[in-house]
């Protein structure tokens, strides 16, 4: 994203009640604007809209404008596959094609700027996030190939999100029928998976490539690739196979990124990409968690009061929150969690925060969004909760049936 | 029948060409000439004479219309009506009083074509001697309505096509009546001319009325094109002019019980085949013979006319369907109800099935109908045991498993030395025995099991089923298949320094849980490869006591746990006992001793069916054979099943259980279906074959009683059961419960440790058919993290 027009010379945090003009020049930017633009601000940009004329005799007569149109937003819309964005609000700057309060849906789009306006000002989040998608130095993006016999998820791990291409399903002879049936069956699902990833993923400028496996199949599968590359003379595929790394996995299914992802072949080469930083976050809230010994909580109401009480602070404190919870559509849900940021920081702790749409996102969003290691252990912080949903299961007793 | 097809169907060219032949149409509201009504009177009076006390039985009406047939032939007329009127009442209440001379032709026309065999009209076509079994039944084509087009309401209204027929009926009549000067006496002595000669029996009178085409001697202009259709219309308007002149079937024997009834059907002449028949089947003998009439009888046609006429009205449903039709203001069903009554039901049915049907011309596998429960226990066979080999990797339990198949005779020796021979070229001699059950190529290059092998043997009073398991960690969820088909397993040990104690860390432990938590409650635990240490009897016991240690902490009982020294590679104590004199100290039983011992688990034999598909292929029988262990209930040749999650429906063509066809298999059995009517991309593997009438749910969020192996919290997981194996997400848990009494200990607990027992809630990706009761494995990172009952 770049920051353009006239304030472009203004330093960022000069931002105050202000507008920023920004010009979107990959599908990554769509994402950042989507987690800028929240209902209630007000954003203008370049728009198609159909406008129908009646004339004198009562014929019609309609015609697509190209116009600016400045509206005040509603309701964002985010095509993850398309990585296409549509803010539907209503007009507030009216032309010679609208009226005021109007609805119009802007899609935004690349290489066309769009202006926003915070109604409520800027907060400490949102500049962040704008610092964020205004940084210039790009990470690479990474393709990741996780499969099992029968099963292949073709991916892209883009900085801070992790979007699934394609998903391959092969029927494989098991081991009853002759073993040809199953080399060929094997060979069929390798087939289908090359093609499938050749098809949606770019290849022309060389990017690392995961295998990721139990067992042989990832293994197998680059062989395969540099077979195939060797048989049909394809600079492409050999390029992919020799790029390509290897990686164990437990199991074909996408949430094995996790395990992927904290592997020393992964680590050695992108140990500082965010996403491997997440991860290695989450590990260690999750090692925190393992060990129950009141130093890590999860859940809304716990940390909120764990906060209060001050306990994520200076000398460990650490805040997890992921950023769909800041993309919430109620001004007052959004202040809440951004006031609880800011008074991590103002303890001196630290506060992370993670993108959903990684798969280490996607583990944070099972604890609620939200989780914190706290600097002292607090015992007890989820007591209250029980007692307030009684739900009058306490009293059932259960007949006793071992499971084993 | 639609309007449409009637008018498809009907043969106008018949029609237009009566209109070539005709000018003159208007004058057919004609009425009698004044000799005619003379004529008539007298007529009526001797008739009336001549029938003495029956004639109140008989309205003038029908007396004139009689005579009118016969042409005042007194005798005929009295025959006719003693027959159609008198002897049989019910015939004449159904025969309609006409009076118009257009209605009782039209009526006629009706009559004789309702019992219009169009069978025979192909009863002469030489068809090559086609065996019986190959000729195909039948259908005979909708034919018009005789009430022609547009007859829709009212019978006595003629339509104005049915009013140009009678014209032309009329006119040639008249014609007739002309060629001999009007004289009606002339046309009554040619008449009486020929009931005479038909009364001979000669063929004479038969003779113009069969298909001979333009030879016919009193030709219209339409018998001029001689195809096969127009003929028989033709042939049709002849009957018709002649009304209900008496026609004994002269060239064919009729099985048709009376053929004095003047309402039976005329059978239908042979004709010579047209100009096409004749191209289509090549030269027909000069006079074709008649075939034997059974070939092309249609069912109903031998049926006697009293049982006919209970088909000549609109059937019950004919009557709703047409009601129906006029509510709806609708013309569908409307003129297929009316005319030709049940006859055009049962095409219309006939059509409506043809269109339901999928097109599938494969008919569906018959079903037996067996009390497949009651065959079962009539069947005294062998009790059928499968068993699982499970273990650390490299414990040797391919090995184990060949040795076995080797000693029982179920390998002979030679395959044997062949694989030893090609491991030897690989440089893994060691591996021979294993290649027994190894057999993809992947597993032989690497000597590593990847997926359960299957294989069986039998003894004197059971029949086993081995399920080899792969003891790497990357293959548990194939060992999870495989001790999910399991009654029993045998753990193996390997004993040689430091591989056991390397195997209690790894996977020795972890597959000691799942077997459990799968329900396996009898463990063999083969020390294998004491050989390597000298059959020590310290290392034996030392393991023994490890072992039985775990397993016990891991809810096995002692007394279900057995210990049995042996050597996989070398065969000691597996079906003979060691011949090491080191390994004496050993007294216990051998492992295929302790194999016997083991019973199988009960069996849910009455349940609904459900069989987990752990493999899916093609075969030479049929394209799709899935083959599992049915889990619960029984299944039998021609059942319909249902496939889940696809929700598909399939029929069993034929079973196999223990690679032998059988018409049945039950809970317990290693079956192989063999499918019809499903598409192979609805059955992967994993997938539940159960009942139609009871089948199991599909769902994407349940609630475990799970034991927790490790720490849970809320967290993506791999789900397993059986061959099924999904990606799925802990939820929540809300309780944790007391180990013995199930009671509720701590409500929504951030996070269970491990041993604790609690109620977790898992969503999955995909919706899975799952039901309360199955057992159910969580893991995570590679790890077994719980396992549990579905509630």
């Amino acid at each position: 994203m770049q920051l353009v027009g006239a304030k472009s010379s203004q330093r960022l945090n000069d931002i105050g009640e202000g507008s920023v003009t920004l010009l979107p020049v990959e599908p990554e930017d769509m994402w950042h604007a989507n987690n800028l633009i929240s209902a209630e601000d007000v954003i203008k940009a370049h728009a198609v809209r159909k406008v129908t004329t009646e004339s004198k005799t009562g014929s019609t007569h309609s015609e697509r404008v190209h116009t600016d149109l400045t509206i005040r937003v509603t309701s964002t819309f985010f095509d993850t596959a398309a990585s296409s964005l549509h803010v539907t609000g209503t007009v507030i700057v009216e032309n010679s094609f609208v009226n005021v309060g109007q609805y119009h849906t802007l899609d935004l789009e690349l290489s066309r700027p769009f202006t926003i306006w915070k109604k409520n000002g800027w907060d400490s989040v949102a500049t962040e996030t704008l610092q964020e998608s205004l940084k210039q130095d790009k990470e690479g993006t990474v393709a990741a190939v996780v499969m099992q016999e029968g099963i292949a998820n073709i991916c892209l791990i883009t900085e801070y999100r992790t979007i699934l291409k394609q998903r391959v399903e092969s029927t494989i002879p098991k081991k009853r029928a002759a073993s040809s049936d199953q080399n060929s069956g094997m060979r069929r699902f390798f087939d289908k998976t090359l093609t499938t990833l050749m098809r949606s993923i770019d290849f022309g400028t060389p990017r690392p490539l995961l295998l990721a496996s139990p067992g042989f199949v990832a293994g197998d599968f680059k062989k395969y690739i540099s077979e195939e590359g060797t048989r049909k003379a394809d600079k492409t595929m050999m390029a992919m196979a020799k790029k390509a790394t290897v990686v164990h996995s437990s199991s074909g299914h996408l949430h094995s990124l996790n395990e992927i992802l904290k592997s020393p072949e992964v680590l050695a080469t992108m140990k500082d990409m965010k996403f491997s930083k997440e991860t290695r976050y989450m590990d260690e809230l999750f090692a925190r968690l393992r060990k129950d010994d009141g130093r890590a909580w999860y859940g809304v109401s716990t940390v909120v009061k764990a906060v209060n009480e001050g306990a994520v602070g200076r000398g460990g404190g650490v805040l997890m929150i992921n950023n769909s919870l800041f993309r919430s559509l109620d001004l007052a849900t959004r202040k809440k969690y951004v006031t609880l940021v800011d008074r991590v920081r103002e303890d001196g702790g630290e506060a992370r925060i993670v993108s959903s749409d990684h798969e280490s996102g996607q583990r944070l969003d099972a604890l609620g969004g939200i989780a914190a290691i706290l600097t002292y252990p607090m015992l007890g912080l989820d007591d209250d909760e029980d007692e307030d949903e009684g739900d009058g299961q306490n009293g059932v007793i259960e007949e006793p049936d071992l499971i084993i | 029948m639609s309007r449409h097809q009637a008018y498809r169907n009907y043969d106008y060219e018949n029609d237009l060409d009566e209109f070539d032949g005709q000018e003159a149409y208007d004058d057919e509201e004609e009425e009698l000439s004044p000799e005619d009504k003379a004529q008539m009177e007298a007529g009526t009076t001797q008739v009336r004479h001549a029938l003495g006390p029956q004639a109140s039985k008989v309205t003038t009406a029908q007396i004139q219309e009689a005579l009118w047939h016969y042409f005042y032939d007194i005798d005929k007329s009295v025959a006719y009506l003693v027959t159609k009127h008198i002897a049989s009442p019910k015939a004449a209440k159904s025969a309609p009083a006409q009076k118009n001379k257009g209605e009782v032709a039209s009526g006629t026309c009706h009559e004789s074509s309702k019992h219009f065999s169009f069978a025979d009209f192909f009863s002469d076509m030489p068809w090559g001697n086609i065996p019986k079994h190959r000729e195909g039944s039948f259908i005979a084509p909708l034919y018009p309505r005789g009430g022609l087009l547009g007859g829709a309401g009212t019978p006595g209204k003629p339509s104005k096509l049915q009013q140009l027929a009678l014209a032309r009926k009329k006119k040639a009549e008249e014609q007739k009546a002309g060629n001999m000067d009007q004289d009606v006496q002339g046309t009554a002595t040619q008449l009486s001319q020929l009931s005479v000669a038909q009364d001979l029996g000669v063929n004479e009178a038969g003779k113009p009325l069969s298909i001979t085409g333009p030879s016919s001697p009193d030709s219209t202009p339409s018998s001029k094109k001689p195809g096969l259709g127009t003929l028989l219309a033709d042939r049709k308007r002849k009957v018709a002019d002649l009304g209900q002149v008496e026609i004994p079937p002269v060239t064919k024997p009729s099985p048709e019980p009376s053929v004095t009834t003047p309402n039976e059907d005329p059978a239908p002449e042979p004709a010579t085949p047209s100009a096409f028949a004749q191209t289509l089947f090549g030269s027909a003998p000069a006079a074709p013979k008649p075939l034997p009439k059974t070939s092309y009888q249609l069912p109903y046609m031998a049926l006697t006319s009293s049982v006919s006429e209970a088909f000549s009205g609109p059937s019950p449903d004919d009557v709703v369907l047409s009601a129906q039709a006029k509510a709806s203001n609708k013309k569908l069903a409307s003129s297929s109800s009316k005319k030709t009554g049940g006859h055009d039901t049962k095409m219309d049915q006939a059509s409506e099935g043809v269109k339901a049907m999928n097109f599938d011309d494969a008919p569906l596998p018959k079903s037996k109908n067996l009390n497949v429960l009651k065959e079962y226990e009539n069947s005294n066979a062998k009790k059928s045991v499968s068993f699982v080999v499970v273990g650390h990797v490299d414990a040797g339990k391919s090995t184990l498993m060949g040795r076995l198949l080797l000693d029982l005779k179920v390998v002979d020796q030679r395959t044997i030395d062949k694989y030893r021979k090609e491991a030897d070229s690989m440089g893994k001699s060691s591996f021979a025995l294993a290649w027994v059950l190894d057999q993809r190529v992947e597993e032989r290059s690497r000597g590593v099991t990847i997926d359960i092998a299957t294989n069986r043997f039998e003894t004197d009073a059971t029949s086993f089923t081995i399920l080899d398991a792969p003891g790497h960690r990357d293959f548990i969820p194939n060992m999870i298949a495989g001790a999910s088909q399991a009654d029993f397993a045998v753990l193996v040990v390997d004993a040689s320094t430091g591989a056991f104690e390397a195997g209690l860390k790894g996977q020795t432990r972890e597959h000691a849980l799942l077997i459990r938590s799968m329900g396996v409650s009898r463990v063999i635990v083969a020390v294998n490869k004491l050989d390597t240490v000298g059959w020590s009897q310290e290392r034996f016991d030392e393991i023994s006591q490890q072992v039985s240690g775990f397993l016990v902490a891991t809810n096995f009982q002692l007394k279900n746990v057995s210990f049995v020294p042996v050597s996989g590679l070398r065969g000691d104590n597996m079906v003979h006992r060691s011949k090491d004199s080191e390994a004496d100290w050993y007294t216990g039983g051998t492992l295929i001793q302790e194999l016997e011992n083991s019973q199988p688990l009960a069996r849910a034999l009455d349940k609904p069916l459900r069989m987990t598909i752990s493999e899916v292929y093609k075969t030479t029988q049929s394209p799709l054979s899935v083959a599992g262990r049915v889990d619960a209930g029984s299944l039998q040749m021609g059942d319909a099943l249902l496939i889940q999650p696809s929700g598909e429906k399939a029929y069993v063509k034929s079973l196999e259980v223990d690679s032998e066809p059988v018409d049945w298999a039950v809970a317990g059995q290693s079956t192989v279906i063999h499918l019809t009517h499903i598409d192979p991309i609805h059955v992967r593997v994993g997938d539940i074959v159960c009942d139609l009438k009871k089948p199991i749910g599909c769902i994407d969020t349940f609630t475990i009683k799970a034991l927790a192996f490790d720490v849970l919290m809320p967290m993506q997981v791999d789900v397993h059961r059986g061959r099924l194996h999904a990606a799925g997400q802990i939820v929540e848990m809300p309780a944790i419960l007391d180990k013995v009494k199930g009671t509720v200990l701590k409500k929504k607990p951030k996070v269970v440790k491990p041993g604790n027992i609690a109620r977790v809630v898992v969503k999955l990706s995909d919706k899975m058919p799952l039901e309360a009761g199955q057992r159910i494995v969580l893991r995570s990172n590679g790890e077994t993290i719980a396992a549990g009952l579905l509630e």
